[in-house]
């Protein structure tokens, strides 16, 4: 993600950054993000989908108080064809 | 739930009960490997299945966010989805998919159990198979479980408390049709479960072979969805599944060696 260069020591100052492995793949998010946030960010929000963080499930009715650690593992799984 | 035309020409008293719930088709279908969505749909519509298997992936960050949802095809309140763990190799993950499907489906509790033991067979493994089936089972899930074709093995799950075993007839995908007809034979006269053949057929008369042996349902994904016409050879499926499950209920003939006229024998004229 590129930012304007004016913006980032402010960024780095307000809101302070941390990984996530979401999918395999890194994000960085801004701490504190929590579950619902997330799926925001993605334009994943609404979807049938469920979560797991570091292999332990997150029940949806928690996406919004659920906040994530930073190093934090997240999968995020949907239905698709199988036999 | 009942598609008019299944409830219409199965009695009441011959339905596929699974885990407390009673089933007109005896007919379950993956939809996996269709060519898209509405292919999907009109060979579902066509096999008359209720029981619908699908697989559990990671979605697709950043590509398509409209891209359409198996689940929108295939409502939830119209079918029973069938969430499977195909890919995993160890009771861990397949555990840990069971229990996301279960989030997904909002509580939905019937899961396809299979834990894979080889890339080139698909056999399952049947250790890691047990322990899973402990471990979902008493966290309350209602498991319908791959397995092989050992008849100890199936009486075994059914002790744990499997909802219906599922014995493979070929390796999935095959198409080979039913090669283990006196193991399956074994199984069904053994259980008090459904046991439904998973994996192996290849056209219809195979899933009727099915049907006559007593097995209480088929499911099957490749011999619809790699037909050339898949969407007929799922309406030969319904039928075949329906041929086979009467004619099973209808008591076949005995075998003879020789042959036996049709014709009376007496008042021939010449």
């Amino acid at each position: 993600m590129i930012y304007h260069s004016i913006l980032i020591p402010f960024m780095a100052e307000k809101t302070p950054m941390m990984e996530l492995t979401v999918n395999g793949e890194t994000h960085r998010v801004p701490e504190e993000t929590t579950a619902q946030m997330l799926l925001e960010r993605l334009e994943l929000a609404g979807r049938r989908l469920a979560m797991e963080v570091n292999g332990e499930l997150v029940p949806r009715s928690t996406f919004p108080e659920h906040r994530f650690a930073p190093g934090d593992r997240v999968e995020i799984v949907q239905a698709i064809g199988g036999g | 739930m009942s598609s008019t035309a299944a409830a219409q020409h199965t009695p009441a008293d011959d339905r596929l009960v699974v885990a407390g719930t009673a089933y007109d088709s005896r007919l379950l279908v993956g939809t996996g490997k269709y060519r898209d969505h509405d292919e999907t749909r009109r060979a579902i519509e066509a096999s008359g299945a209720q029981i619908v298997t699908v697989a559990i992936r990671r979605t697709n960050i950043g590509q398509n966010p409209d891209e359409p949802n198996l689940l929108d095809v295939l409502p939830p309140e119209r079918f029973t989805i069938l969430p499977n763990t195909a890919g995993c190799y160890t009771a861990e993950d397949a555990v840990r998919t069971c229990r996301l499907a279960r989030e997904l489906l909002d509580g939905h509790k019937l899961v396809k159990l299979e834990v894979l033991g080889d890339e080139k067979t698909l056999y399952p493994d049947m250790m890691q198979t047990l322990k899973a089936a402990e471990t979902l089972v008493a966290d309350g899930f209602d498991v319908m479980v791959y397995t092989s074709d050992d008849p100890i093995l199936a009486r075994r799950l059914e002790e744990i408390g499997c909802a219906a075993v599922m014995p493979l007839a070929a390796p999935i995908g095959s198409g080979l049709g039913i090669q283990n007809r006196y193991n399956v034979l074994e199984i069904v006269d053994n259980a008090r479960v459904p046991v439904i053949v998973d994996a192996g057929v290849g056209t219809a008369s195979d899933a009727a072979i099915a049907m006559e042996m007593g097995c209480d349902g088929v499911l099957m994904n490749t011999a619809i969805a790699a037909a050339k016409d898949p969407v007929l050879m799922a309406s030969a499926m319904k039928k075949a599944i329906e041929a086979g499950r009467e004619a099973y209920r209808a008591g076949r003939m005995p075998r003879k060696r020789y042959a036996s006229a049709s014709s009376p024998l007496d008042g021939t004229f010449f």
